[in-house]
């Protein structure tokens, strides 16, 4: 029932290592979440880890949380601890969080026009 | 597929005048067509995410699981349209089984609604889904497409409706992912005006 086949099986991996042991992000950035590195550029710390250089590097431009996760090939709960800590050290900036209530009239109208316009 | 093979390699980055996101969920059942949706109206090939999830269904955030545990990655396909100079739009394709509605929590929060695909040979399959969207209750808004494949049984809407058990107000479209990139489009659009107009009644 849960072979791979469907997208879905167990792990041992340790998140947590990545993570420096914390379970949560501080800032509850949602997938969609774009991200771009601080400009000017902070130099990190002697004591980032490998993943939050990756990461600053891949923000290097404008892009999202989870495109920014499938490139460097990490679980994007993952990176969500990771950029929040890199929004709250300033080394990250980010745009569009969504509303809790859902998007407002005036987003989902751009949206319908925004899609009629790619219809061939 | 037709789309990926005249489309040039994807920019990976957005252009900078880009400064808003919104996201669209497309579920059901495996193997419904749901990547192959998200690529018809991607300007990316779609790329794959893995999630964590417990197993305890703590959902899609919670990390804190202690070391001796196992826990349960979840794949996502994914892609993304360009909107206009400041929006871009990302299409995710979420599982629609019962065991993966843990991190719909955070994975529904802000979107603007789900796209349950169908495929109407098995109907059975989508159920769940449509149990889950039903139950939650709240002010997700959710429209039905059936994935036409070559040798799907022709149903009328009443028909498929009624299998369904859908809602009058609930959207029912037909498209052809593999095919037709502009039905799939349509099915969007048919999911966003319907949106809109719950919003808009809503409001008054």
């Amino acid at each position: 029932m849960s072979g791979p086949a469907d997208g879905y099986r167990d792990t041992p991996l340790r998140p947590y290592v990545i993570t420096g042991g914390r379970a949560r992000a501080e800032l509850n950035l949602a997938l969609e979440t774009l991200l771009s590195a601080a400009d000017p550029p902070q130099p990190l710390p002697v004591t980032a880890s490998a993943e939050m250089r990756d990461l600053l590097q891949m923000c290097q431009q404008r892009i999202s949380l989870v495109e920014a996760a499938a490139h460097l090939k990490l679980p994007v709960n993952i990176v969500r601890v990771l950029a929040s800590d890199l929004i709250r050290s300033g080394h990250l900036t980010w745009r569009s969080s969504p509303r809790a209530e859902g998007p407002s009239i005036e987003l989902l109208k751009e949206v319908l026009d925004g899609l009629r316009k790619y219809k061939v | 597929m037709v789309s990926a093979s005249t489309r040039s390699e994807p920019e990976r980055y957005l252009p900078g005048t880009v400064e808003r996101s919104t996201k669209i969920l497309v579920t059901g059942d495996f193997g419904v067509g749901k990547t192959t949706l998200v690529e018809s109206v991607s300007e990316i090939r779609p790329l794959r995410t893995e999630a964590l999830m417990t197993k305890a269904s703590e959902g899609i955030d919670d990390l804190s699981l202690l070391p001796d545990k196992t826990h349960t990655t979840v794949a996502m396909d994914f892609g993304r349209r360009t909107l206009n100079d400041e929006l871009v739009l990302y299409l995710f394709g979420a599982p629609g089984q019962r065991r993966f509605w843990s991190m719909w929590e955070g994975l529904a929060k802000g979107a603007i609604g789900v796209l349950v695909l169908i495929d109407s040979r098995r109907l059975q399959g989508s159920f769940e889904v449509l149990d889950q969207l039903e139950l939650r209750g709240d002010s997700l808004p959710f429209a039905v497409a059936i994935n036409e494949f070559p040798n799907s049984e022709p149903h009328s809407d009443a028909e498929l409706r009624e299998a369904l058990d859908l809602l009058e107000d609930t959207p029912l479209v037909r498209c052809d992912a593999l095919k037709d990139p502009n039905s799939c489009i349509d099915a969007l659009i048919a999911l966003v005006e319907h949106a809109f107009t719950a919003k808009e009644a809503a409001a008054r």
